[in-house]
């Protein structure tokens, strides 16, 4: 049974999760499958590049932040899932090996009018650098089973 | 890639199509989003979604695989006919990014994105803004996601 359901995020509630590291042979594994461009793959060509040097792809380091968010809280609640992100800002460049720590912050919350047994949970979500400095904002609704609901997984 | 004075808003590009079977599905959700509806058919029959379906971070990746795939035969073609090359830089980010049907094992998804704004950046002299729409649909014809993103395209003569 999932320790936390919709109920349970309540508006100024925060997750934290890490830090993780991100390995240079995982952040390169990822761009010469998902996105091979130079800046994402090769120390040198990445250099001439606006970002100055070997930088994760965006969509790693959002695929990382749903990692640590699935280890921080979604797996232990009644995920159903999300509809859409909707903003993603990549802030800075993410290097090899850094370590990341994740903040999930609740916005807001709203039950669902058609699907009584969910509601929808508004995130903001940071990873910070060791620095303390923020490389990715991400806001978006999850959905929830609500407790008691025969939705929930 | 084209330059960002030779780009016009309007312009649509069909990037390709990416078939998603389960084992990729799978693979995919065991690295990046293992939850059961993604990891498991039977779980995923038990869910909501009814059957397995890809991480929407799965969805979004293969657009940027075919977007970077596509932008590379443009370069070829504008090579062989002696035209220069513009430099694709980063992106700063995206909105509005639409799950709208879940992507089932089997599923094809045809990928295309569209030029819906173009603005000379500020920070950085020599580049420009892109902002594109971007949305994939399935053999149905079924949309199934949508997402608008900025990307940097180099100038003409900024080199």
């Amino acid at each position: 049974m999932p320790e936390l359901y919709w109920e349970d995020f309540t508006p100024g509630r925060t997750f934290e999760h890490g830090p993780r590291r991100l390995p240079r042979e995982e952040m390169v594994a990822f761009a010469a499958e998902f996105d091979p461009q130079p800046f994402h793959l090769d120390d040198g060509a990445a250099k001439r590049t606006l970002l100055g040097g070997l930088a994760a792809s965006g969509w790693y380091t959002c695929c990382v932040l749903m990692r640590m968010c699935a280890e921080a809280f979604v797996l232990k609640s009644s995920s159903m899932g999300a509809p859409g992100v909707d903003e993603v800002k990549w802030l800075k460049p993410v290097r090899p090996d850094q370590e990341l720590r994740l903040r999930a912050t609740v916005l807001d919350v709203r039950a669902s009018n058609s699907r009584p047994q969910m509601g929808f949970v508004r995130f903001l979500f940071e990873l910070f650098d060791s620095e303390g400095e923020p490389v990715l904002t991400l806001t978006t609704s999850l959905m929830m089973g609500r407790r008691g609901g025969a939705g929930a997984a | 890639m084209k330059f960002f004075e030779d780009t016009v808003v309007g312009e649509r590009h069909e990037l390709g199509r990416h078939t998603f079977t389960a084992e990729a599905i799978k693979a995919f959700a065991r690295r990046f989003d293992p939850q059961p509806f993604h990891l498991d058919e039977q779980a995923a029959v038990r869910s909501h979604f009814g059957a397995l379906c890809a991480s929407g971070w799965h969805t979004a990746a293969v657009c940027m695989r075919l977007l970077v795939d596509y932008h590379r035969r443009m370069d070829a073609a504008l090579l062989a006919r002696g035209e220069p090359v513009a430099a694709l830089g980063p992106s700063p980010g995206f909105r509005a990014m639409k799950w709208i049907r879940p992507v089932y094992a089997g599923d094809t998804v045809s990928y295309a994105y569209e030029v819906v704004g173009l603005r000379p950046s500020a920070s950085r002299p020599g580049w420009g803004l892109m902002t594109i729409g971007n949305a994939g649909t399935n053999q149905k014809g079924e949309p199934v996601i949508s997402f608008v993103s900025v990307v940097f395209v180099e100038r003409r003569g900024a080199a």
